[in-house]
């Protein structure tokens, strides 16, 4: 579990990113965070792992403050994904995933061999081990982006927009393979975007946020779409201009499900859960 | 035409390649008059440079003080370091000159190599939990290589053309036929030195060139479309990589 407690952020300059933040993100779950950018998301998230130091207020994981902990010995017990993936250049696929594991003082084959395995379980073939970042997709080079955020086996999973640079059919292979790769993993996962269609299909808590991390509204995709807390909410997730309205069509097989531009989206079951 | 092959003659004669002035032995006093104070110059400006490279701060004071040093004109260095030395301390006077003529574009190389690189990689290297020395030696130094190296370069052509006016304070070097052939009009003797002074700047240079390749990381070379060799998929290929 990880707990924002009354958490501020003032950036020398005077900006004020986060105000007085609360929220207690689940273990085990996806939790994402979403707004416009400049919002603070990302540094809400990056409070986690310390690479933001808030200006008061705690950050707490399983009860106990990260200021308390060592902030190199806190990153590597973190798993981080960013976006474009930053991985180093001037290491090999395999030497980018086995980062973490060779930082932690494991041997050079044990990080290769942890490398290959993780590679295998992104999705990735082992002839790529030894290619250079350059040499790669972006879609491939985001996959090595999560297989080393996963090297060191974290329980928590910070994802920077990790998405957001690769083409729309390249970025819905990979939010399903994130789903499939959360329902291997149970990690707890604190994922950042602006995309509201992502952050409902990949969160089980979404944290819609407003200038200054203000939180707008906080709940399942269900409970927001339902009940809106607000105007802006709703506005934000679509509702009012019709985007995510359904209606049933009858058809010759049975009722169907079309949405505001006429495309069917499904099959109506009723009864169904 | 008559000038220059009879640099070249003056350069063939045997005579210009025996005694205490002979041209080898200047080539390696003008050869030592560049390295020494490259190396000094290296030793004070490359840790400096990286460390306004790594911070962030300094930079702005860094800029003015080597626009100053490139500023300053070596000659009058080298004749007022002479005086304040005292003669006895001549070959002292002429290293600090050249040091100082080197520092500029050596701690620019180190500073601008480490600003070139992407903020996204630093970043991702300390969000991963590298300390501040894991990520000087694993990510920025090999990064910012090539650009250090070009500043390595741009330096050694400075001083080696510069060394040259060592001879005006007795130092040797390939300047003493230039100085000595102008004032007895031997201008075979003045062309003849120049040449070998251009000579020993260009295999320097190229030689730095190769350097300059030779540091460039593979990943970074592969990245602007050149063919990099796969390396085979043994544990002793991924040891040339520090991590």
């Amino acid at each position: 579990m990880i707990e924002f407690r009354d958490v501020t952020k003032r950036f020398p300059g005077g900006t004020t990113a986060v105000d007085g933040f609360d929220l207690v993100i689940p273990s085990h779950k996806t939790t994402v965070f979403v707004g416009s950018s400049g919002c603070g998301k990302t540094t809400l998230l990056r409070m986690i792992n310390r690479m933001v130091e808030p200006t008061s207020g705690t950050v707490l994981i399983d009860d106990e403050d990260v200021a308390s902990r060592p902030a190199v010995a806190l990153r590597r017990s973190i798993g981080y994904v960013m976006q474009n993936s930053g991985l180093l250049p001037h290491f090999t696929v395999a030497e980018n995933i086995g980062t973490v594991p060779r930082l932690n003082g494991g041997t050079r084959r044990a990080a290769r061999a942890r490398a290959l395995e993780l590679m295998e379980v992104v999705g990735l073939d082992r002839t790529m081990a030894d290619r250079y970042p350059s040499q790669l997709s972006g879609g491939q080079q985001q996959r090595v982006g999560v297989a080393r955020g996963l090297a060191a086996d974290p329980n928590i999973l910070l994802m920077d927009e990790p998405f957001g640079a690769v083409d729309p059919i390249v970025r819905a292979e990979l939010q399903q393979e994130l789903l499939r790769l959360q329902r291997e993993l149970d990690k707890t996962v604190v994922f950042v975007t602006h995309d509201i269609d992502e952050a409902f299909l990949l969160g089980d808590q979404v944290v819609i946020l407003a200038a200054g991390a203000k939180r707008l509204q906080v709940g399942s995709p269900s409970e927001i779409i339902e009940a809106p807390a607000d105007e802006f909410v709703a506005a934000f997730i679509g509702t009012e201009r019709g985007k995510r309205e359904l209606r049933v069509k009858q058809t010759a097989n049975g009722p169907v499900l079309v949405d505001a531009e006429g495309r069917t989206q499904g099959v109506l079951v009723e009864g169904g859960a | 035409m008559n000038l220059l092959s009879g640099a070249f003659d003056w350069l063939a004669d045997p005579a210009q390649w025996t005694g205490p002035n002979a041209l080898h032995v200047l080539l390696w006093q003008q050869l030592f008059y560049t390295l020494v104070p490259v190396a000094v110059a290296a030793a004070i400006a490359v840790p400096l440079g990286w460390a306004i490279g790594h911070t962030g701060r300094g930079r702005d004071a860094a800029v003015a003080v080597a626009g100053a040093a490139r500023a300053l004109p070596s000659f009058g260095l080298l004749v007022l370091l002479v005086l304040v030395f005292g003669v006895l301390h001549k070959p002292e006077a002429a290293v600090v000159t050249f040091v100082i003529l080197a520092i500029p574009s050596l701690l620019a190389g180190a500073y601008a190599g480490f600003e070139a690189i992407d903020r996204r990689v630093v970043d991702a290297a300390r969000a991963m939990g590298m300390t501040e020395w894991q990520i000087l030696w694993r990510v920025e130094v090999p990064l910012g290589l090539p650009l250090l190296v070009g500043g390595l370069r741009s330096s050694v052509l400075q001083v080696v053309a510069t060394v040259t006016i060592a001879a005006y304070v007795n130092l040797g070097g390939l300047g003493l036929p230039i100085i000595t052939g102008l004032s007895l009009r031997r201008y075979e003797a003045v062309l003849g030195g120049a040449i070998l002074v251009a000579v020993l700047a260009l295999v320097l240079d190229a030689l730095l060139a190769l350097a300059q390749r030779a540091v460039e990381q593979r990943g970074v070379r592969a990245g602007r479309g050149e063919i990099v060799t796969a390396r085979p998929e043994t544990d002793s290929a991924t040891a040339t990589h520090p991590g």
